[in-house]
């Protein structure tokens, strides 16, 4: 009987076999069953009757659940993406697009930015086209003489122009700009950071952006911050060892409370939640207590410390959130960093909201958003310092450390770790493990990179390196190479 | 003969390890004894210093090849060790083997396929991200899964564990192997499964990572160095080979006398031990073996290893001929792209000239001088002379008539520097392209290297003691190359931010405000004095015909402007008002150039300056290098021309306020710290207010800071009411020729506060600076205010505080330089590969696409305009023509780019909360 394979399904999910019998006679097989409808199920209840019914679900719903969701995942997810992507293109405007006719007509190209510069400066005043004509020749003249040339050796250039300003940077971390009351690390440690592709900053940052319901309100802005930072025990009350009743008497500041918008009855709620203090979590006249199951000095002085750093409230991460009004609108800047967390919450402007976390937004955003970020926190780094560096050198560093879809060090452990030549890798760091190892892979040094044509003498292979000119003076046979 | 045409590459290299058979192949000579030298100071044969290794001996041939020295690079030779002894660089691979492998048959310790599905799953990475080092990880994991395995899947036999005792131990539960038993082990293994753990078996058995033989480098490797004293002394890694050796040879006599076990255990540990150091002396968990004055030894690892291994210090950078040296001096005079060369220098560096039928009359010539040609002027000589044979004759004053004579078409003469040569120039540290530079040569008398002042700041160079470095090229790609890539000029933009690098500094620039600024004009006889050092100036009509014929300066700067230039900009002495008057501008600040005159403002640091200056920017994206090179060296002679005739000084009394303004400061000073005390009494009254997220202590801290912030300002104010822009000092700091407003209030006013990481001081004793304050005293003497200027003097305790924050300033120096030289190390390592294809990518050497079109807009930032691919002001403008109703409807939209807007390049805007730490950056001294 071809159903002996489809029972053998049911009964490895650990159902009856004799129900599993019925079910395949009466043309159910395990995937019906698995994702049936309301309908269906209730047409194989009159078949088994409810109690049968249940433990076969019970048997089949928990491990079946997870790949019908999978199933579904990549249907839906493009509709929604579409919608919620945020479009970060501004729309061509009217000039714009006449620019981009005229240069189609002569075939020529211009950079957006270009555009956009020039669309600002001629909206609204009446320019003939002839003119037009003549300033998009001009700019694209000028344009066509600023392109970089083939085999420049962009890598090194852009590497001396962020390290050659790194010498004039201060080692100090400063007050942030803006936000007077915070810590933040500037200047050459942070370039640093940023470069070496640290999992946490060392003062990781958040810019909260709020929705516009909430932007412009004082009080909800400030609710939201609550929300966010991180309120533990010792926060918002005093606590007190009781060693003659052996409680940790947990005195609940009103004041504070009311700040942060709790009740006592919340708090009690939190506490007895937390580990090891299920059941010992009592509210007399307003305080908290919590109860030693325990006749020891020791557990008593643990618990004490336990209850002072219970969490509250907020996420986890952020030890504070400060309000700044910044352009009109409020903004909630913290110290520590969550982005995964922050995001969830509903009044927070998604599309805006930021850290200073790199890693972080890697793991949250993906790859392209790294790569932005890694190109923001170092130009403003760089700029805070007053240096002018081009975001182009920039831009290469990032696209270079986020090329292969994860973010990879400046360094012996990210891209210099991984340089297809042996003698490359030898001559950064860590020599005489790289070429014990060359040796018993038996790799090969195809000499293509700069280092390694340097070792053995011979011209690099960038720049006018790159490039061969052979003239062979025409022989007697007139015979070409 | 030289080579012509197609040079010849090496295309790839590769690596392999050596196995026994081979080392004993290519040796030239078995070692067998520890004795080096006889007694006659003979090399013993098979002995260390055999001559069939090679010689190091000037007068000898080498018995393997019949070379001489220089000539014959070296011989291997071997040593047959005893017993054999595990090869420490390969400890690691040889523990993943053991464990991995089966103890009895030896394969590896997974079925067929799930070897093989590791293998696939290795190929596909490597296929799909060409990257070797995800590879590995897959290698490492197959190892690892094959290491937890209990039973050989092939024999079944039982598998036991096996640990590594540091460095070169292995135990079997405890049972330890000898390295013996571990070759044993590790010639089971069949080549197929070497493939699984990464390990190429066409080019490495694991085998021969247990030594049976030890290769013994050539002498020239390793040569022995003949002291004053005619004592020998030998290199280290001869030592140490003399004493693998001696140990060998007691191991393999007691081994073959049939010694007890324990003795011959004793001495295998010992040849591991001398073996192990040969290779790395800085093996962990086994002390360092030690010359006998108690130095470490530097061995074969210690070679390569570090900055001054191999690798960094001989490979990747060398040491060179034909370059100098010395101290380096300015000279205004020359064009910034010259290099005044010390004759002394000159004729010591040489360039080759290939005699031809066409140069052979000078080449003659030049021979004849000899190597010292005499005279009131100098003349270039030749030191050597390469024959047709590649023999290379030295030319000496007796023998230059006769060698001249004998020079003929084929010859290399090796010609002195001289004037119009290309040469290279460069000072440490090379931190970007900019330092190192191709200059012309000027060969003048005295010792220094000169050059123009505007090229300091690429080199980042000043005149206290700092030297430089001059390369003498040598070849005609190499001077093609320089001269059209590396010239002072092709350099002015940096690529950095796209502006120019090279421009006037210092006085240059007081001398330009002083000659263009308002209405100053000059008589006859000055007019020519600043014009006398710039060629080719046909002198306008004067502006003031009565009663004396007068010029203004603004007429002379227009003479050495392109005809054609149209620009406008604001200049450094721009109050930034609310509402700009422009032309009108009662400081004269705002430069409008119409038609290569300028019409209005003062020429100053941004026109002019390094980092900043306009004109250089558009003139040498616009007009070319060659251009913008002839106008920096005008500019700066005609500012000079200014400054020399106006005469411009600046001392101490520069400083001098009246005494009704040091009142007013004493008040405002007293003033604060009355506040300072209320703070403080506030905060111990406990009626300070605390702000949020800050403790009682840090709100009493910014309180204070504030006022005393304020205070320090205050006294500035008042200071500069007195110092008006007829003081020299206020004229430099104004223009931007040196200094700031803020060194001056602090000249004349009062310091201000000292800082030590960015709070007010408070360590030193208990609960206070110095002793002269009472404990727990937070009032702004106590903790670092300075209440008195520069010029008034400090006491006592002020200059120990002011001396706090400036020891603060040179660790931060010292600390940073080392930080930041590291990270630009490692930033080049990574990036040094990326180059722009003639496709558009940017692609790294495994040609990965790391971007698709360079910078996202193809524009090189050298070429750029401040970043932007276009200065789109600029093409408007000269479309439009700048008086048309067009431009001025444009212009009205107030869209402000490059053209007007304000760009700093390399200033800090100034932050009302950092402290004074510019008067640290005046003191550039420390140079020996």
């Amino acid at each position: 009987m071809a159903s002996k394979s489809t029972i053998e399904v049911f009964t490895r999910k650990g159902v009856d076999e004799k129900v599993a019998t019925i079910l395949v006679e009466n043309g159910y097989t395990y995937t019906k069953v698995a994702r049936a409808s309301e309908k269906t199920l209730r047409k194989i209840e009159k078949i088994l009757g409810e109690r049968k019914l249940k433990q076969v679900l019970n048997a089949i719903r928990t491990k079946e659940r997870a790949p019908k969701k999978k199933a579904e995942k990549p249907l839906k997810k493009p509709k929604l993406a579409k919608k919620d992507l945020p479009v970060k293109i501004e729309a061509l405007n009217s000039a714009e697009k006449k620019m981009i006719k005229m240069l189609d007509k002569s075939g020529k190209m211009l950079p957006r930015a270009v555009l956009n510069e020039l669309s600002m400066r001629i909206e609204g005043v009446n320019l003939p086209d002839k003119l037009l004509v003549k300033v998009l020749d001009l700019a694209c003249e000028r344009f066509e003489k600023h392109i970089i040339d083939p085999n420049e050796s962009v890598g090194i250039i852009a590497a001396q122009s962020i390290g050659e300003p790194g010498t004039q940077m201060t080692m100090r971390t400063f007050h942030y700009a803006g936000v007077a009351e915070m810590n933040v690390t500037l200047g050459l440690p942070r370039l640093i950071e940023i470069v070496d592709a640290r999992r946490v900053p060392s003062t990781p940052i958040m810019e909260i952006h709020l929705a516009e319901e909430a932007r412009n309100d004082l009080d909800m802005v400030r609710t939201i911050a609550s929300d966010i930072e991180r309120t533990t025990v010792i926060d918002i009350a005093d606590v007190e060892t009781d060693i003659s009743n052996m409680e940790v008497m947990v005195r609940l500041d009103k004041r504070k409370m009311e700040r942060k918008g709790l009740t006592p009855e919340e708090v009690h709620k939190r506490l007895s939640k937390a580990k090891g203090m299920k059941g010992l979590v009592d509210l007399r006249e307003g305080n908290i207590v919590v109860r030693c199951d325990e006749p020891s000095y020791k557990k008593l002085l643990r618990l004490s410390e336990d209850t002072k750093a219970t969490p509250i409230k907020g996420i986890e991460g952020i030890h504070r959130a400060v309000i700044r009004k910044l352009g009109g609108s409020y903004v909630v800047y913290t110290e520590g960093s969550n982005l995964a967390k922050v995001l969830e919450h509903e009044h927070i402007d998604k599309t805006k909201t930021t850290t200073n976390s790199i890693m972080e937004i890697h793991e949250v955003l993906g790859i392209e958003a790294a790569r932005n970020s890694i190109i923001n926190e170092a130009s403003k780094t760089l700029e805070e310092q007053g240096l002018t560096v081009d975001i182009r050198h920039i831009m290469l560093v990032s696209d270079l450390m986020t090329n292969d879809g994860d973010v990879k060090a400046i360094g012996r452990h990210g891209i210099s770790g991984r340089k297809s030549s042996v003698l490359a890798r030898a001559a950064f760091e860590i020599t005489s493990a790289h070429l014990l190892r060359a040796g018993m892979t038996g790799e090969v040094d195809l000499l293509e990179g700069v280092v390694e044509n340097i070792i053995v003498g011979q011209p690099v292979t960038v720049g006018t390196g790159a490039v061969n000119l052979v003239w062979s003076p025409a022989k007697k046979g007139g015979n070409k190479e | 003969m030289m080579v012509t045409g197609v040079t010849k590459r090496i295309s790839a290299i590769k690596f392999a390890m050596l196995s026994p058979e081979e080392i004993r192949k290519m040796s030239a000579t078995k070692i067998i004894t520890a004795d080096t030298y006889d007694d006659d100071g003979f090399p013993i044969d098979m002995g260390l210093m055999d001559p069939h290794l090679g010689v190091i001996e000037p007068g000898l041939r080498c018995k393997t090849c019949g070379k001489k020295v220089d000539e014959c690079p070296g011989h291997f030779g071997h040593i047959d060790l005893a017993m054999p002894v595990i090869h420490v660089g390969y400890v690691k691979e040889i523990k993943k083997l053991l464990q991995s492998t089966c103890r009895s048959c030896g394969r590896l310790l997974l079925t067929g396929d799930q070897a093989q599905e590791y293998v696939n799953q290795r190929d596909r990475m490597e296929e799909l991200t060409g990257d070797m080092f995800e590879s590995s990880y897959i290698s490492a994991e197959s190892a690892k899964d094959a290491a937890s395995r209990t039973t050989c899947p092939h024999c079944s036999a039982i598998q036991l564990k096996i640990t590594l005792d540091k460095p070169t131990t292995f135990r079997e539960e405890g049972h330890k192997l000898t390295p013996k038993e571990v070759r044993e082990r590790l010639e089971r293994v069949p080549d197929d499964d070497l493939v699984v753990l990464g390990i190429a078996p066409s080019v490495c058995r694991p085998e021969w990572m247990v030594l049976t033989a030890l290769p013994v480098p050539p002498v020239t490797v390793r040569p022995s160095i003949t002291l004053d004293s005619g004592d020998r002394s030998e290199d280290d890694v001869t030592h140490k080979l003399v004493d693998v050796l001696r140990i060998n040879q007691r191991l393999r006599e007691n081994r073959d006398a049939g010694a007890p076990q324990l003795i011959v255990e004793d001495l295998w540990e010992l040849l591991q031990y001398h073996v192990t150091t040969y290779f790395d002396n800085q093996t962990s968990g086994i002390p360092p073996a030690r010359h006998r004055s108690g130095r470490p030894l530097k061995t074969l690892v210690q070679r390569l290893k570090g900055k001054e291994g191999r690798f960094r210090s001989n490979l990747s950078g060398k040491r060179v001929n034909f370059s100098a040296r010395t101290v380096i001096s300015p000279d205004p005079m020359l064009s910034i792209n010259e290099v005044g060369v010390p004759d002394a220098a000159a004729k010591e560096l040489t360039v080759p000239i290939r005699v031809t039928d066409r140069n052979l009359a000078v080449a003659k010539e030049l021979c004849s001088r000899g190597p010292a040609p005499e005279g009131p002027t100098y003349k270039p000589g030749v030191n050597y002379v390469i024959r047709t044979d590649g023999r290379r004759i030295k030319i000496t004053d007796k023998n230059a008539e006769t060698v001249a004579e004998a020079v003929e078409a084929g010859y290399v003469v090796e010609r002195h520097l001289m004037d119009g040569d290309i040469v290279l120039f460069n000072r440490q540290p090379s931190l970007h392209r900019m330092s190192i530079m191709a200059h012309e040569v000027r060969v003048m008398p005295h010792k220094t290297f000169r050059f123009n002042l505007c090229v300091c700041p690429p080199y980042n160079a000043d005149f206290d003691g700092d030297e430089m470095n001059l390369h003498a090229l040598q070849s005609e790609e190499a001077r093609a190359e320089a001269k059209v890539l590396m010239r002072v000029q092709e350099h002015i933009l940096s690529p950095r931010f796209g502006g120019p690098v090279i421009g006037a500094i210092h006085d240059h620039i007081t001398g330009s405000f002083l000659l263009t600024h308002k209405d100053s004009s000059f008589s006859r006889e000055e007019t020519m004095k600043i014009l006398e050092k710039v060629s080719a100036a046909k002198l306008p009509a004067p502006a003031v015909k009565s009663p004396t014929e007068r010029w203004t300066g603004k007429q002379l700067f227009s003479l050495i402007l392109p005809t054609d230039l149209h620009m406008t900009f604001k200049s450094s002495i721009c109050q930034k008002c609310d509402v700009c008057k422009k032309e009108k501008c009662e400081n004269d600040a705002f430069v409008v150039i119409r038609g290569g005159q300028l019409l209005s403002g003062t020429i100053d640091e941004k026109a002019l300056g390094a980092f900043k200056g306009r004109i250089l920017d558009k003139l040498s994206r616009d007009y070319g290098s060659d251009a913008s090179r002839a106008f920096i060296d005008k500019a700066t002679k005609i500012a000079i021309g200014a400054i020399t005739i106006r005469g411009f000084t600046t001392g101490i009394d520069d400083e001098d306020i009246p005494n009704q303004a040091k009142r007013e400061i004493d008040d405002a000073m007293t003033q604060a710290m009355i506040k300072v005390e209320e703070h403080i009494s506030a905060y111990r009254n406990g009626e300070l207010e605390q702000m949020p997220g800050r403790s009682l202590e840090e709100t009493l801290e910014v309180e204070i800071m504030k006022v005393l912030g304020k205070a320090r300002d205050t006294a500035g104010q008042i200071a500069g009411r007195h110092l008006g822009l007829e003081n020299s000092a206020v004229i430099m700091a104004k223009c931007g020729a040196r200094g700031s407003m803020l060194n001056l209030s602090q000249m004349a006013g009062a310091i201000g506060q000292q800082a030590v990481r960015g709070e007010r001081l408070s360590r030193g004793y208990w609960n206070r600076t110095l002793p002269h304050f009472k404990q727990g005293d937070l009032g702004s003497q106590a903790r670092g205010f300075i209440k008195n200027s520069y010029k008034s003097g400090l006491t006592p305790s002020e200059y120990f505080f002011h001396s706090m924050g400036g020891r603060e300033g040179l660790v931060d120096t010292a600390v940073r330089t080392s930080r930041s030289g590291y990270m630009q190390r490692r930033l080049i390592n990574a990036l040094e590969d990326l180059k722009v294809m003639q496709d558009g990518t940017v692609r790294n050497t495994a040609s990965t696409i790391i971007q698709f079109l360079y910078g996202e807009d193809n524009i090189d930032p050298a070429r750029s305009v401040q970043g932007d691919a276009v200065d789109v002001d600029d093409v408007l403008l000269t479309v439009l023509g700048d008086t048309g109703e067009l431009i001025a409807q444009i212009q009205e939209k107030g869209v402000v780019s490059y053209g007007i807007q304000d760009r700093d390049m390399l200033e800090t805007p100034e932050d009302p909360e950092s402290e004074d730490e510019t008067e640290f950056d005046a003191g550039g001294g420390e140079e020996g």
